[in-house]
This record gives structure tokens, C-alpha cells and sequence, in this order.
């Protein structure tokens, strides 16, 4: 029982941890990306889809980092180069995105649902490791995507604390007049990470369908994508501590399935709410300490 | 008048065109989708009250939003907070029988608006006391609505037979007085005309209005010309939820008689894209929100007829919103002019009608 429940925190932190990671950097660069739900969501749909008709998983990942990296594209042009508010932006490209996967889900599959099940993306069990005892399975049996969100933690944390380039980033999220002002070309540093937000959030997204559900219902990353926003804020803006945060909601959503399985007397929809609960209790009453880059949401006109 | 009216005449065409390519996607044909969409929302009389029916929930969570925004504060929430407004109008609506009826409505509408309020305040008190960022509070806490009336359904308020997974009916005296049967149109509809003048008149004529528009231009300095800023955000955002509470309240006294899962279609998304049309304006959005409500209407008869999932009514809204974000910024300038002025901070749509 501890041991499904702690291998299924694992994989439910994933999809969250994968997304926070891209905001991490985009936000850093000095933007909100609240479209991130709408870029999962559209990763989600169509790494299924891609999937469903060519049967080739690289297909799958390929159209799914394909769909959220164009959600991000249309929000780079409306919010580097128009410079027009984060929040509302991000706001309609979600609407939009649940609107596009709705219509072309209904579209592909009927309003009942042919069976819109693929073959999923296999866990990947790393050779006898995947063999120890209890930690096995729960470490080094689990879907690639699994190891590649852990992996990109230290990655991440020596990307935007060690390198150059992270300064530089950071910078651009600090001071835009000014990074613009050295020649580091503010616009091209947010459109990189709002980029590379683009294809974790495919990532998360397809780690949802192929990985997770392998079939796809309408808004299916269920507001993952509004939890990772917090799970940057809770990690206190550190790849390690999003980690630490994103396992929190990881187990927050695992429970649910293990506390319905109990058939307990408590309404299952507490259970449902309480990944959303505990993100806002988290957030109020255990974030914040960690600055907000200065310029964060500020749209920014250069001169 | 006409000229502040062109740059939305401008966004929606174009936005239509964008719609077309959208529909010609999906194999529809544009004009065939074009024309069932009118029949279907003015297609009546019927169909026009219909029409009017469906923006009133708009005109509601609107003018939430417009009130919010106004402060530029990022209320995502307003469809949590419809939510919670309707379920308390669904839980003290079925206990009212034999109150009189002017009285039994006010009740139910009053527990609506408190309801609505005080989801809304606690995103506000958040945000003044905790600095906790509306934006994502309020979109959490949507999610915790839609479980509570999951559960309501389901559990406390659960219909006496146990059949189906809806509230109890609210007594004949909470229902709101309907007119010109068998049209659905009903005082809910004045009261939102009522509050729309009078969130216009507390916007643009009032010294609450004002301070509260001040902040939503740049809140570091209304705190230096001494506005309180901290209560003036948990009021703001009270005031915002209310609004949304009453159209949860309306829909249930008018239309449902009842509270059942998914009682919003996502109001308080579309109220966003109502409200940018109207430019946070109150007494637009009572326009917008007809435009809006005419298209929900229309994507019924628009599957019938084509085939088209009312789905795309979510396209069509995110594209007048991206669209018009795009038309009115204050970037235009810059990009034309070389050498321009100082940046701009505060976004345009706040200072729109300032």
C-alpha cells in the first residue's frame, strides 16, 4: 500500500514538476506564463493524437511539444513583443486551448468516444536497480519522463544559478532596461525560456496521456498547470525546492486514489479538492519568503 | 462614440476570419456555421429570449470581472464564486415556502451575493494580508468550488427521492417572477440592467470608484496619496464576488429551481472575454455580454445543423480576447515609433476608459 501510494506520488509529481521547471525559467526572464495550463493541455491532446494515428510514440512526443510550444509562441508574440497584460493573455490562450482540444477531440472521436486508447509510453526499468527491494520500483522502474523531470533539476538549478547564460536570464527578469541596455537582448532571452517552458509543458502534457491515463477527457491536466505557477512560488524559486514541492502535490493527488480505494466515509470529493486546498493553504501560509524577480508580470516596452 | 466603438468592430472581424479557418479545419463550412449560429441565437423570438436568457449570467460575472480588473486585481475565480453563490441561493431556497415572495426572492439573492462575497474575500484578504497572488488563489479555489457542489448534490441538499444527483427544488415563492411566458425572461434580467448602472455610476462617478481605479493604474502610488490600499483589495474583491454570487442566485431562482453538478458552463471564463469587449466598461458589457450569450445560444443549433461542437463557442471567445489584447496595446507606438516615449507600465485595458 505504501508502496503503490509512494510510486504513484512519484509519477503524479512528474507532469508538475516538468511544467514548473519551464515557468521556473520564465518567470526568472520576468514573465507569468499563467497560459501554462493551456500549453499542458494542448501537449496532452495531441501526443495522443500523434500517437493514435502513426502509432510511433516519438511521433506522439514530437506533436504534443509541437502543440504546447505554438500556445507558447502565440503567448511570446502577444507578451514580448505586444507587451499586453500576462494574466488576461494567459487566460484566453487556456480558454483557447481547452476550446482546440475540445473541438477537435469531439471532432476525431465522437461526443461518446470511440476508444481513444493507445498503447502507453512503458515504464523503463533500469536494470537490476530496478530489482532492490521497495525503492526499486518506485526509483528505477518508472516512465522515462520520470527520470528526465529528476534529471533536470540539478540541470536547472546549475542553468539559472551557475552559468552565464542564467545570469543573463535573471537579469533580463531584474532589469530589462538595463540588460537591454549591456546588449543582452531582453526579448530573445524571454523568448527562449517561454520556448523551453514550451516543450516541458508538451512533455508534461504528454506524460499525462501517454504515460498516465493513455487515453485523453476533455481538460485532463485538471489545473496541474496552475499548481506548478504555485509549486515555483513554494519551492521558493529553486529547482531543488520545486522538487520538494512538486512530490508534496505529487502525494496530495496520489492520496486521493488510495483514500477511494479505501471506500472511507469521507465525501471523495474532499479528496479531490484537496490538491487545490493545499496548494492555496501551502501558498498563504508557507510561501513567499523567496523574492519574486522584480520586473515579474511587468509587461516591457523596449525603447 | 463611433470611434471608441471601431477597434472591437475591427478585433471581431477579424476574429471571425480567424474562426472560418478554424471551422475550414475541421471540414465545416464557415458560412453554413455562420448562418445556423444566427438562426440559432435570433433566429425567434424564442430563440432571441434565449438569447437575452444566457447573457444574463454574463452580465453578472461581467460586471464582477469589470469591478476586479478595474483594480487590477486578476480575479480568475469568478466562476467559483457563481458557484458558491448558487449553492447558497439552492440551499436556503427550498426552506423559504410560504414566505412571501418579495422577501423569500431577497433572501435567496442576498445569500447568493454573501455567498459569492465571501469566497471572493477570502482571495482579497489573501492577497492584502498574505501577498499571496490572486491570479492563482482564485483559480484554486474554483477548483474547490466545483467539489463543494459536487458534494452538495450529492450529500446534504441531495433531492428526497435520491435519484439523481441534484438538490432539492427551492420552494415556489424563491422562484423570480417570470414574464411573457413560455419566454424564460424573468427580473433577474432588470436587476442585472440595475446593477450594471449602478457599478457604472460607483466606477466613474463615485470617490470609491475612483480610489479604486487609481490602484488598479498603479497601487504603489494610491498608497502614497494614502488609499487604503489593503481593505480597499478585500472590498474590491468582496464587491467582485458578490456580483458573480447574485448570477449564480438568478440562474438558480429562474432557470434551474435547483443546484446540479455543473450548473456553470465556465460563466466566469467567458465573463473575461464579455468583460475585455465591454472594456471593463459596466454599461458595455451589458452589450457584450448579449453578443456572447447569442453565441452560446446559436452553438446549440449550430451542432445540430453543422455538425460543430458548441466547444468552438470557447475558440471564439479566446480569439476576441487575444485579438482585442492585441488591438489595444500600448506597444503599437513603439513599435511604429523608433524613438518613443517612456515605457509604459500599467497595461492599457485598465486605463481604457479612465
Amino acid at each position: 500500500m505504501l508502496e503503490a501510494f509512494l510510486i504513484s506520488t512519484i509519477a503524479m509529481a512528474t507532469p508538475i514538476l516538468l511544467a514548473a521547471l519551464g515557468e521556473l525559467l520564465v518567470e526568472e526572464s520576468g514573465i507569468i506564463n499563467v497560459g501554462i495550463e493551456g500549453a499542458m493541455l494542448a501537449g496532452a491532446f495531441f501526443a495522443l493524437s500523434g500517437v493514435y494515428f502513426t502509432g510511433s510514440i516519438a511521433v506522439g512526443l514530437t506533436c504534443g511539444i509541437a502543440a504546447a510550444t505554438a500556445i507558447n509562441a502565440m503567448l511570446g508574440v502577444l507578451l514580448i513583443n505586444l507587451a499586453v497584460n500576462q494574466v488576461v493573455a494567459g487566460t484566453a490562450l487556456n480558454i483557447f486551448a481547452a476550446g482546440i482540444t475540445g473541438v477537435f477531440y469531439r471532432k476525431f472521436f465522437g461526443i461518446t468516444g470511440k476508444a481513444f486508447i493507445v498503447s502507453p509510453l512503458h515504464a523503463l526499468a533500469i536494470g537490476p536497480l530496478a530489482r532492490i527491494p521497495f525503492f526499486g520500483p518506485m526509483l528505477f522502474d518508472q516512465s522515462p519522463l520520470v527520470y528526465l523531470a529528476f534529471l533536470l533539476v540539478p540541470v536547472f538549478a546549475w542553468l539559472i544559478r551557475r552559468t552565464r547564460y542564467g545570469l543573463r536570464v535573471r537579469a533580463a527578469g531584474e532589469r530589462p532596461e538595463a540588460a537591454d541596455a549591456l546588449g543582452l537582448g531582453v526579448y530573445a532571452l524571454r523568448w527562449q525560456a517561454l520556448i523551453v517552458s514550451g516543450v516541458l509543458s508538451g512533455l508534461a502534457g504528454a506524460f499525462l496521456t501517454l504515460a498516465y491515463a493513455n487515453t485523453f477527457v476533455e481538460n485532463i491536466s485538471a489545473g496541474r498547470g496552475f499548481v506548478a505557477l504555485a509549486v515555483v512560488i513554494l519551492g521558493q524559486r529553486n529547482s531543488w525546492g520545486l522538487a520538494a514541492a512538486s512530490l508534496l502535490f505529487g502525494a496530495a493527488m496520489a492520496l486521493q486514489f488510495g483514500l477511494q480505494a479505501l471506500g472511507t466515509a469521507v465525501p471523495y470529493q474532499l479528496f479531490l479538492a484537496l490538491p487545490y486546498a493545499l496548494t492555496l493553504i501551502v501558498l498563504a501560509f508557507f510561501g513567499g519568503q523567496a523574492r519574486d524577480p522584480s520586473a515579474l508580470g511587468i509587461p516591457y516596452i523596449r525603447n | 462614440m463611433l470611434a471608441r466603438l471601431a477597434k472591437p468592430a475591427g478585433a471581431i472581424a477579424l476574429a471571425i476570419a480567424l474562426i472560418a479557418l478554424v471551422l475550414l479545419a475541421l471540414g465545416a463550412s464557415p458560412a453554413g456555421v455562420f448562418i445556423a449560429l444566427w438562426q440559432g441565437a435570433f433566429g425567434n423570438w424564442i430563440a432571441f429570449t434565449d438569447s437575452l436568457v444566457k447573457a444574463t449570467p454574463l452580465v453578472f460575472t461581467g460586471l464582477a470581472i469589470s469591478v476586479a480588473f478595474s483594480a487590477a486585481l486578476w480575479n480568475i475565480g469568478a466562476d467559483g464564486q457563481l458557484v458558491i453563490g448558487a449553492i447558497a441561493a439552492g440551499a436556503v431556497g427550498p426552506f423559504l415556502g410560504g414566505w412571501p415572495r418579495p422577501l423569500a426572492l431577497t433572501i435567496v439573492l442576498i445569500a447568493g451575493a454573501i455567498g459569492g462575497a465571501w469566497w471572493s474575500a477570502i482571495c482579497g484578504w489573501l492577497r492584502a494580508r498574505r501577498d499571496t497572488n490572486e491570479v492563482i488563489s482564485t483559480i484554486m479555489l474554483n477548483f474547490v468550488a466545483v467539489q463543494i457542489l459536487s458534494w452538495t448534490v450529492h450529500g446534504p441538499l441531495m433531492e428526497a427521492s435520491h435519484a439523481y444527483p441534484q438538490s432539492m427544488r427551492i420552494a415556489p415563492s424563491a422562484e423570480m417572477y417570470m414574464f411573457m411566458p413560455p419566454t424564460r425572461l424573468n427580473l433577474g434580467m432588470i436587476l442585472a440592467l440595475v446593477l450594471a448602472i449602478a457599478m457604472y455610476l460607483l466606477l466613474f462617478r463615485g470617490e470609491v470608484g475612483f480610489q479604486l481605479r487609481a490602484m488598479g493604474i498603479n497601487r504603489r502610488a494610491a498608497n502614497f496619496f494614502r488609499i487604503p490600499i489593503a481593505s480597499l483589495t478585500i472590498w474590491t474583491m468582496a464587491l467582485s464576488g458578490a456580483l458573480a454570487g447574485i448570477g449564480g442566485a438568478v440562474q438558480v431562482s429562474a432557470i434551474n429551481h435547483r443546484l446540479y453538478e455543473k450548473i456553470s458552463p465556465g460563466w466566469g471564463f467567458e465573463a473575461i472575454a464579455v468583460a475585455l469587449v465591454a472594456r471593463l466598461n459596466p454599461l458595455g458589457i451589458v452589450v457584450a455580454a448579449i453578443f456572447f450569450g447569442a453565441l452560446d445560444n446559436g452553438s446549440q443549433a449550430m451542432q445540430r445543423a453543422e455538425g460543430v461542437s458548441p466547444v468552438l463557442v470557447q475558440v471564439i471567445q479566446a480569439v476576441v480576447i487575444l485579438i482585442l489584447l492585441a488591438f489595444d496595446t500600448s506597444a503599437w507606438g513603439n513599435i511604429r515609433e523608433v524613438f518613443s516615449r517612456a515605457p509604459v507600465a500599467a497595461t492599457s485595458i485598465e486605463g481604457a476608459d479612465a
